[in-house]
């Protein structure tokens, strides 16, 4: 039996001292294999006397134990140790950039132009477009703008011929709209529009949303209410706003509308001349002649039309201070609005 | 219109602040532009009476000054200005006084003499832009009073942005008439007494074109000092409203249109022949005006003349020839009433605009013409003396506007509003605007007075009534959510969609003009003419895009210029085209890639961005709305682009745009440096969808067999494609290239596709036979259409 305990802690010793799992495999091959040590040993035991062959198959089973068991500690040591081993080999630098195309990104004309779209087709506007190279009779005349007014000075339009034109304003799609459908009318019409300037604060091509509102019972009180809304939509805060009487010959009455500067929050700063508002819109209710020009009965239905610069708001939105940004084009610029 | 504050108050003074002021003439529609200090700031400069003067001892061209300042003794100034003369009044800075720009003014020597203060110009205290010599100062002026207070200087010059609707307000008895309505006073009305004539010196007036003038004034004064000073009082309103003073003649008549809003003109009487006839020009006539140009006037000008011709542009500037000048004595003065329709647009032609023709484009009181006539020979007489004549006055009544009633209906005032008013109110408002009104029922009937250009119907009176009443009391209703349904169907893409994609794959959206250069748009689209602009901002922006290329190019090149080499850029917008059957205005996509494929980074080998990379993106778009199938692209030649990596876009035969690698040609001539890959696709064409429809999901294998096909390089795999769908055979299920080869083992000539087909049954498993057998017939057809083999 001694023989037993020196060949169970001689296994002990090579496992302990087993320094892979493959070696470890070779011990339990030597020790309990097919041809193992302890393995021969059960085999022989038919070769001992009767009496005494039950004390001596416990004594090799148990040493089989203590040798399996010796195994199996080992195992998951040098399994847990093989693990580690493999997680450092594999281990990368998670800082580095994650690989393929990165994103571009929106204008920020139409990022501003879409979140005037939210917002209008919410209540049920429709957006409508129309041409650019526009005839004098929708950009002007329709609009209760004869050649000779005062207002068509203030144009600064781009022309082809006496009666072409690049449109001055989106107004235009007014006409055509009520030329070509039916009251009740809620419309939007976005595009670009064209004026003969450029400065500092003019590019000859800019972009405006027109909105048009006709109805049997449309008031400028509806107007207010619209504005307002969109007006605190636009800038995410409840700010006043104010409606002053102006001039635009395609409505009556007219009005421009003042928001409390959002920069100095109306104190008075350089991007509001110091007068604590920022003008932003201009609107009215459809002028009678107008309604007049495309058929349409104004003492049956009443209706609001209202416009607006799209690079003023966005420049406002996004702080920009330099119109002539916005057609530059530079990625510098546009990778800012992403 | 710019005023000056106090000039506004000696009208009409309620009891606010500026500022209060400003903010009641802007929230009624005269939007205040600025404020500003009626003077530059400037200290301890006081009225100086010069009471000796002696020559200085050392320079020939100073002279040495014994100033009363109102102190105890009069001090000491050397001054070089030639008007200086002893009995003068002038403004004296004392010293320690600052000057406007800062100039600090000190005990000083000059050339030896002492100097305590300095005698000051008008332009020193910028007071004007320029002047020759010292600021003289009325004689009744008290030595040693404040400039300021002797200026009244404590004012402010408030300037308004006024709608071409008010005309009616470009003058200050306008704006006292307004703010007496907003603050329900009175404005003072100004005393004007007929002034006697005093000689019966008169000159004939006819008015050939009433429709044009359907009134005329004059008056001869007779023996006028055109040397004579116009008083301070009057400068300063002048210099405060922007105007320049130059001479008696000129400030007045600008004094009374400034003060009353009547233009008028002043004619030397010695330079006028025969008698004023108000016609129209006749062809082939001319005039050269007061500031020099030389003018053909057109038939439809309106103009004065003599019996010799043109003498002035009614209403727009009078003629060099006829004006007054330094020996004028005898002078005819005219204010007259020119009707709107017969000025507009003319001034404008000739690039010309006064401020006669800003006030008549938009309505002069047609009842103040005589009016304006006797203010002005009033001051004219006090200022610079002669003898005026009797008054003339030719006129056509029936040719002056008329107003005729109008209708006011309270319940259109409310549809309009949004608000009840009370009838009280309305009939309040009006009367306050000096309207004429007469109560109804439910109802006015409203004259409008004759400064009143802008009101003629109903809903003008009802912006009035809004307008007083206060914008910001009318009520304000919460818009109601439409129920309209959407115009969009499931087969519309959103817009929004198609530019998400494109930047969700790296392009950035540009906006470019769509006005390009000539050249440009030639080098990119040689085969279209564009459209030009008949008054372009600049040469390099004179045509109309026919094409989105040139923006999208410009833009590659501004960026190129800033160190930006790695592009992906699109476009969306319309281009301009003319053709056989009109214009054509299309809204077209376009993009641009240059550069590295991907951008450098460290986990994929740098490589130039090719055709199929741009293809892939432009497929990505198509897959959207499920058509990538609909589209085809095939060889095509376009004067831009690289001949062997182009294509035309086609959906369902028909052309819809191009893809491919500009020609190295316009690479080079357009100095890139480098390869440029672009598509442009008609914007509808992208924006389409499928609507899906559900086909049975099979529950058999799917089975893949690949070949090697060995082709004509001239072969395309769309052919291929194509060839393998005239099988007909509902059992290829997908179709995939995955490489193609040419190289060792491929003969020169041909090249090696290898595709993967997909077969698969609905109904049953298919065998490898049945695999094989169909695989047989596709390597058949091959040959026999394309002349394709089975690489070994």
């Amino acid at each position: 039996m001694e023989e037993l305990d020196v060949l169970v802690r001689a296994a002990q010793q090579a496992i302990h001292e087993a320094e892979d799992l493959a070696g470890l495999d070779q011990i339990r091959v030597q020790y309990l294999g097919k041809k193992g040590v302890l393995t021969e040993r059960l085999k022989k035991l038919g070769q001992l006397a009767a009496e005494d062959r039950r004390a001596a198959g416990q004594a090799i089973n148990q040493a089989k134990g203590a040798v399996q068991a010796a195994l199996l500690a080992r195992k998951t040591v040098l399994q847990a140790v093989e693990t580690s081993d493999r997680l450092a080999s594999e281990a990368i630098d998670v800082t580095l950039p994650g690989r393929g195309q990165s994103i571009g990104g929106l204008h920020p004309i139409t990022r501003t132009l879409q979140r005037i779209e939210a917002f209008f087709a919410q209540i049920g506007f429709r957006v409508e477009e129309g041409p650019e190279i526009e005839d004098d009779f929708h950009n002007f005349e329709a609009l209760n703008i004869p050649e000779s007014h005062p207002a068509r000075a203030m144009h600064d339009t781009f022309y082809f011929d006496a009666g072409t034109v690049l449109r001055t304003h989106t107004s235009p799609v007014q006409i055509r709209v009520m030329q070509n459908q039916s009251p009740p009318l809620r419309v939007i019409a976005p595009g670009r529009v064209y004026r003969c300037d450029s400065d500092v604060t003019h590019t000859p091509m800019f972009h405006q949303v027109e909105g048009l509102l006709v109805d049997e019972q449309v008031s400028f009180a509806d107007l207010k209410g619209v504005l307002e809304d969109f007006a605190r939509y636009f800038f995410e805060r409840d700010l006043d706003v104010r409606f002053r009487p102006s001039y635009f010959p395609f409505t009556e009455p007219s009005a421009e509308v003042d928001v409390a500067c959002v920069i100095c929050g109306g104190k008075g700063c350089r991007v509001c001349s110091r007068t604590g508002w920022l003008e932003v819109l201009g609107c009215g209710m459809v002028h009678p002649a107008v309604f007049g020009n495309v058929g349409i009965d104004p003492e049956e239905f009443t209706g609001y039309a209202f416009g607006m610069g799209v690079e003023r708001l966005a420049m406002l939105r996004y702080g920009v201070n330099d119109l002539r940004l916005f057609f530059e084009n530079d990625l510098r610029f546009l990778r800012q609005f992403r | 219109m710019k005023f000056s504050e106090s000039w506004l108050r000696e009208w009409v003074n309620p009891p606010i602040s500026t500022q209060a002021l400003a903010d009641q003439l802007t929230m009624a529609g005269l939007e205040v532009d600025s404020i500003e200090p009626a003077g530059a700031e400037f200290t301890q400069v006081v009225v100086g009476h010069v009471v000796e003067i002696a020559p200085h001892p050392n320079a020939e061209k100073l002279r040495v000054c014994t100033v009363d300042v109102g102190g105890d003794a009069p001090v000491q100034i050397v001054c070089g200005a030639p008007n200086v003369h002893v009995g003068m009044k002038s403004p004296t800075a004392l010293v320690g006084a600052t000057l406007p720009g800062g100039l600090k003014i000190k005990r000083a020597k000059l050339r030896g003499v002492e100097s305590v203060g300095m005698l000051c110009s008008s332009r020193e205290l910028q007071l004007a832009d320029d002047a020759d010599g010292l600021m003289p100062l009325p004689p009744s002026s008290i030595p040693g009073m404040p400039l300021k207070q002797a200026l009244k200087l404590d004012d402010r010059v408030i300037d308004i942005d006024l709608t071409p609707n008010r005309g009616d307000c470009l003058c200050i008895a306008g704006i006292a008439r307004e703010v007496g309505v907003l603050n329900r006073m009175n404005p003072t009305s100004l005393p004007v007494v007929p002034v006697d004539a005093q000689c019966d010196v008169t000159f004939p007036v006819e008015i050939v074109a009433p429709e044009g003038c359907p009134r005329y004034a004059g008056r001869v004064i007779r023996g006028v000092d055109p040397a004579a000073a116009t008083p301070t009082w009057m400068t300063e309103r002048l210099r405060r409203a922007g105007i320049r003073s130059l001479g008696p003649l000129v400030d007045v008549t600008n004094y009374v249109m400034l003060e009353l809003g009547q233009p008028m003109h002043a004619f030397d009487l010695a330079r006028l022949s025969g008698g004023i006839v108000v016609r129209w020009a006749r062809a082939g006539e001319s005039l050269t005006l007061l500031d020099g140009t030389r003018l053909d006037l057109e038939p439809d000008v309106l103009i004065i003349a003599d019996h010799t011709g043109p003498l002035a542009m009614a209403g727009i500037m009078g003629g060099e020839a006829s004006g007054c000048d330094d020996g004028t004595r005898n002078v005819f003065l005219e204010s007259a009433f020119f009707a709107p329709a017969a000025i507009i647009g003319k001034a404008r032609r000739h690039g010309l605009h006064t401020e006669s023709s800003h006030r008549f484009e938009r309505g002069v009181d047609s009842e103040h013409q005589v009016r304006g006539l006797e203010r002005a020979t009033d001051l004219l007489v006090s200022i610079a003396g002669g003898e005026p004549g009797p008054v003339t006055v030719v006129e056509e009544r029936g040719q002056l506007p008329s107003h005729q009633p109008i209708r006011l209906r309270s319940t259109r005032v409310e549809r309009l509003l949004g608000l009840r008013l009370e009838g009280q109110v309305v009939e309040d408002i009006l009367r306050r605007l000096d309207l004429e009104v007469e109560p109804g029922v439910g109802e006015w009937q409203v004259i409008p007075p004759s400064f009143r250009f802008d009101i003629s119907m109903e809903d003008d009176l009802i912006e009035e009534v809004g307008r007083v009443h206060g914008y910001g009391a009318l009520p304000s209703r919460r818009p109601l959510v439409g129920l309209g349904i959407g115009e969009r169907t499931e087969a519309d893409l959103a817009p929004h969609r198609v530019k998400s994609l494109l930047v969700d794959r790296g392009f950035h959206e540009v906006i470019t003009y769509s006005f390009v250069s000539p050249e440009l748009q030639a080098a990119l689209d040689p085969d279209q003419p564009p459209i030009p602009l008949a008054n372009p901002i600049s040469s390099d922006l004179s045509v109309m895009r026919t094409s989105l290329l040139p923006g999208l190019v410009s833009a590659l090149q501004q960026n190129l210029a800033r160190q930006q080499s790695r592009l992906r850029l699109f476009e969306t917008g319309l281009v301009f085209r003319n053709t056989d059957d009109g214009l054509h205005q299309t809204a077209k996509l376009g993009a641009l890639v240059c550069g590295d494929a991907n951008g450098e980074q460290w986990g994929l080998a740098a490589r130039p961005v090719d055709f199929y990379d741009l293809k892939g993106d432009l497929q990505a778009l198509l897959d959207i709305g499920g058509r990538r199938d609909a589209f085809a692209f095939e060889r095509a030649d376009h004067p831009a682009l690289h001949p062997g990596r182009s294509a035309r876009i086609l959906v369902d035969g028909g052309p819809v745009g191009w893809i491919g690698g500009l020609h190295p040609d316009v690479e080079r001539r357009l100095d890139l440096g480098r390869s440029v890959y672009v598509l442009e696709v008609d914007l509808s064409a992208v924006m389409q969808a499928r609507v899906p429809t559900f086909s049975e999901l099979s529950r058999f294998p799917a089975i893949r067999r690949d070949l090697a096909l060995l082709v004509d390089e001239s072969v395309s795999s769309e052919q291929v494609l194509n060839c393998i769908r005239e099988i007909d055979s509902d059992l290829i299920r997908d179709t995939r290239f995955f490489d193609v080869y040419r190289g060792p083992g491929v003969d020169a000539g041909l090249k090696s596709l290898a595709m993967g087909l997909i077969v698969q049954a609905d109904s049953r498993t298919l065998t490898d036979e049945q695999v094989e057998r169909l695989i047989q017939r596709v390597v058949e057809h091959l040959g026999a259409r394309l002349g394709a083999t089975l690489r070994k």
